[in-house]
């Protein structure tokens, strides 16, 4: 068994970190306060190719890998949770299912721009009644001539509103339940579909999450993605892989905030010494660190497997269920290692803090994981 | 049109501790990177590339096999070919020994306009293996550059000096040094990451190959030697505090600096 990164992952994460450093830390604490999308960032990471990182050269990917992937979306996320999210989500739900379920037509006008970052890509699965319920869709697409006729609308779709290409999922037959889901490749200039509420978040508030309508709306028969009916294993399997992209999220900010941390006790100085010397506070410490330890080596493991065609959902689960814990539970304390300050926006904690919530949430909640490891673990 | 940017890995000094009783650097852990003017010199080479046709850039290091790295990441910045010079002879190389060294490497490419190297490496700071090199090769030499221009077969390259610049007009070839204030130097693609680790682009040449010249290489052909490092100790001697408000206590750091003629 080899824990080494290869030489070329080892380079994107220096690249990853000193991208992260210059660019991206700087104007974390701005956008997260004026929950400002910011455009210039996605611009540099398109630059660099940091936006399709795990997909062929010839599809306009960086010709990278899963892992370089997660490794990209940690260094991200230990200063700013919210470009670790435009990155994972762009990457893992609005590029993967067409590199993986598109025609050849389909990839090269919708997956190049993809992958080189020209465009940005989303996913709507979610409606406002069916969350964790994904099969109870209410969106329909109904098949009129050369074009699907699509109504309804989704919310809490991440990068909605700032991107140009939106894998949408709507039942084209409601009588077969979650065979009767479908997945489309919608444009944003398609005529009937608008964006809806901008949501206001407690955390990644830099981050777009809009509610997306399809008033008759007209997508063209080319676009379905896959054939009529495999919407929901589209949904699934995407979503198999989008943990993964979550779970390195998770730990970035993990891992970030203990950074943080560790400068800010160092230099705290009560009872005359500099409060790392107590060993209340290093046994805190040494548990933090043994824990985002812990959660990187499942991520790292689920990002091989995928990179390596081996089974990742039950590894994705894993990942995802406990680096989400790890983040709240790691960023929670370091609040309270930073004391009064942490509570401030002097310090970038709290901001760390109210990121790491949604990690709990999103992509499927803690509870959907539990559900996807012990149906594997029980089968 | 051949641009040939001469750089050298370095500890990344801003992680570096010294050995309080040895007075050496503490080299264990310590990450390596491309020294930072190198990176501009080669910035500056890569936007001659982006702008006008048929420029190719050689990138070519002297150092041990771990240099490989720092020639990599050339290449995921946009360099088309990496040249590593590694060889037991070269070891314990001085300034002088180190730009035989590289000068033979150039020799041996052979057909390039513009040697382009950092001003001054952060481990040594010596600034001297850029404009040896052009002595070797006589060539003219332009240091401190902080703009530059290509007009037909000619540089012309604005010199930073300490109170003032000159801008300086030269055909090529020529040898420039770079200083940060010359540009911003792109990150590595990752493509460019894959690319570099999926290629032969990095050429490993030894001594012999390159047919430098024996008695100036390494520790025996350098004519300076380190006897000792240390690290001097803290100056003695007490600080003033300047009191009364703002305005007065400038006022009278000023004075006190232009009785001593400081300023």
């Amino acid at each position: 068994m080899d824990f080494n990164l290869t030489k070329a992952q080892q380079m994107v994460r220096n690249v990853m970190k000193e991208f992260t450093e210059k660019e991206v830390k700087p104007i974390a604490a701005e956008i997260d306060e004026t929950e400002r999308f910011p455009i210039e960032t996605v611009e540099k990471m398109a630059k660099y190719n940091m936006l399709g990182i795990p997909f062929p050269v010839e599809y306009g990917g960086a010709g990278g890998d899963e892992l370089s992937y997660a490794i990209a979306v940690e260094e991200l996320s230990k200063a700013c949770g919210t470009t670790g999210v435009i990155c994972s989500a762009h990457t893992s739900l609005g590029c993967w299912p067409i590199y993986k379920y598109g025609t050849e037509e389909q990839k090269q006008k919708y997956l190049i721009p993809l992958a080189k970052g020209e465009h940005l890509g989303a996913f709507g699965l979610t409606e406002p009644n069916a969350g964790t319920d994904a099969a109870g869709q209410q969106t329909t697409a109904i098949l009129d001539g050369d074009n699907y006729i699509l109504n309804g609308s989704k919310i809490f779709i991440t990068n909605g509103g700032q991107s140009d290409t939106y894998i949408i999922f709507a039942m084209t037959d409601k009588s077969k339940g979650t065979r009767g889901i479908s997945a489309f490749i919608v444009e944003k200039d398609f005529p009937g579909f608008s964006i809806g509420k901008i949501e206001e978040k407690m955390g990644i508030r830099a981050s777009a999450t809009a509610e997306l309508i399809f008033q008759n709306c007209k997508v063209p028969k080319e676009n379905l993605l896959g054939k009529e009916g495999e919407g929901f294993k589209i949904a699934m399997s995407t979503l198999d892989g989008g943990r993964i992209g979550i779970a390195a999220q998770a730990l970035g900010i993990a891992s970030g905030a203990l950074d943080e941390t560790v400068k800010y006790i160092k230099e705290r100085q009560q009872f005359g010494r500099s409060i790392s010397k107590f060993q209340g506070l290093q046994w805190m410490v040494a548990d933090m660190a043994t824990e985002i330890d812990a959660a990187r080596l499942l991520v790292y493991r689920a990002a091989y497997n995928k990179a390596n065609n081996l089974p990742y959902s039950k590894e994705a689960a894993m990942a995802k269920l406990f680096a989400a814990q790890c983040a709240m539970n790691v960023t929670t304390k370091c609040v309270q290692l930073f004391g009064g300050y942490g509570y401030t926006k002097d310090y970038p904690i709290e901001r760390m803090m109210r990121d790491a919530k949604i990690t709990e949430i999103y992509e499927g909640t803690s509870q959907v994981q539990q559900m996807v490891i012990s149906a594997a673990v029980l089968k | 049109m051949n641009i040939i940017v001469c750089i050298k890995q370095v500890p990344d000094t801003n992680e570096v501790r010294i050995d309080p009783v040895r007075g050496t650097l503490i080299r264990e852990g310590v990450p390596s990177i491309i020294n930072p003017d190198d990176r501009n010199a080669l910035e500056e080479a890569l936007k001659i590339k982006d702008k006008m046709e048929n420029v190719k850039v050689i990138v070519l290091s002297m150092g041990p096999p771990q240099a490989d790295v720092a020639l990599r990441e050339t290449l995921a910045m946009g360099a088309d070919e990496a040249i590593l010079l590694s060889d037991r002879a070269f070891a314990g190389s001085d300034t002088w020994a180190t730009s035989t060294a590289l000068a033979a490497g150039i020799k041996k490419i052979g057909d390039y306009s513009i040697i382009f190297c950092g001003r001054q490496a952060i481990d040594g700071d010596t600034a001297q293996v850029g404009p040896q090199i052009a002595e070797h090769l006589n060539l003219p030499q332009i240091t401190y550059v902080e703009e530059l221009k290509i007009e037909g077969d000619k540089v012309i390259a604005k010199r930073a000096l300490e109170d003032g610049h000159f801008v300086v007009e030269s055909k090529m070839p020529v040898l420039l040094t770079a200083i940060k204030e010359l540009n911003e130097p792109r990150y590595p693609s990752i493509k460019g990451i894959y690319n570099a680790y999926s290629s032969d682009n990095v050429k490993v040449l030894s001594a012999k190959d390159v047919e430098a010249d024996f008695d100036n290489l390494g520790l025996n052909g350098s004519p300076t030697q380190v006897n000792k490092s240390f690290t001097p100790p803290g100056r003695s001697g007490e600080g003033e505090i300047l009191q009364g408000s703002g305005r007065e206590a400038v006022e009278s750091l000023v004075l006190r600096l232009k009785e001593k003629h400081l300023i």
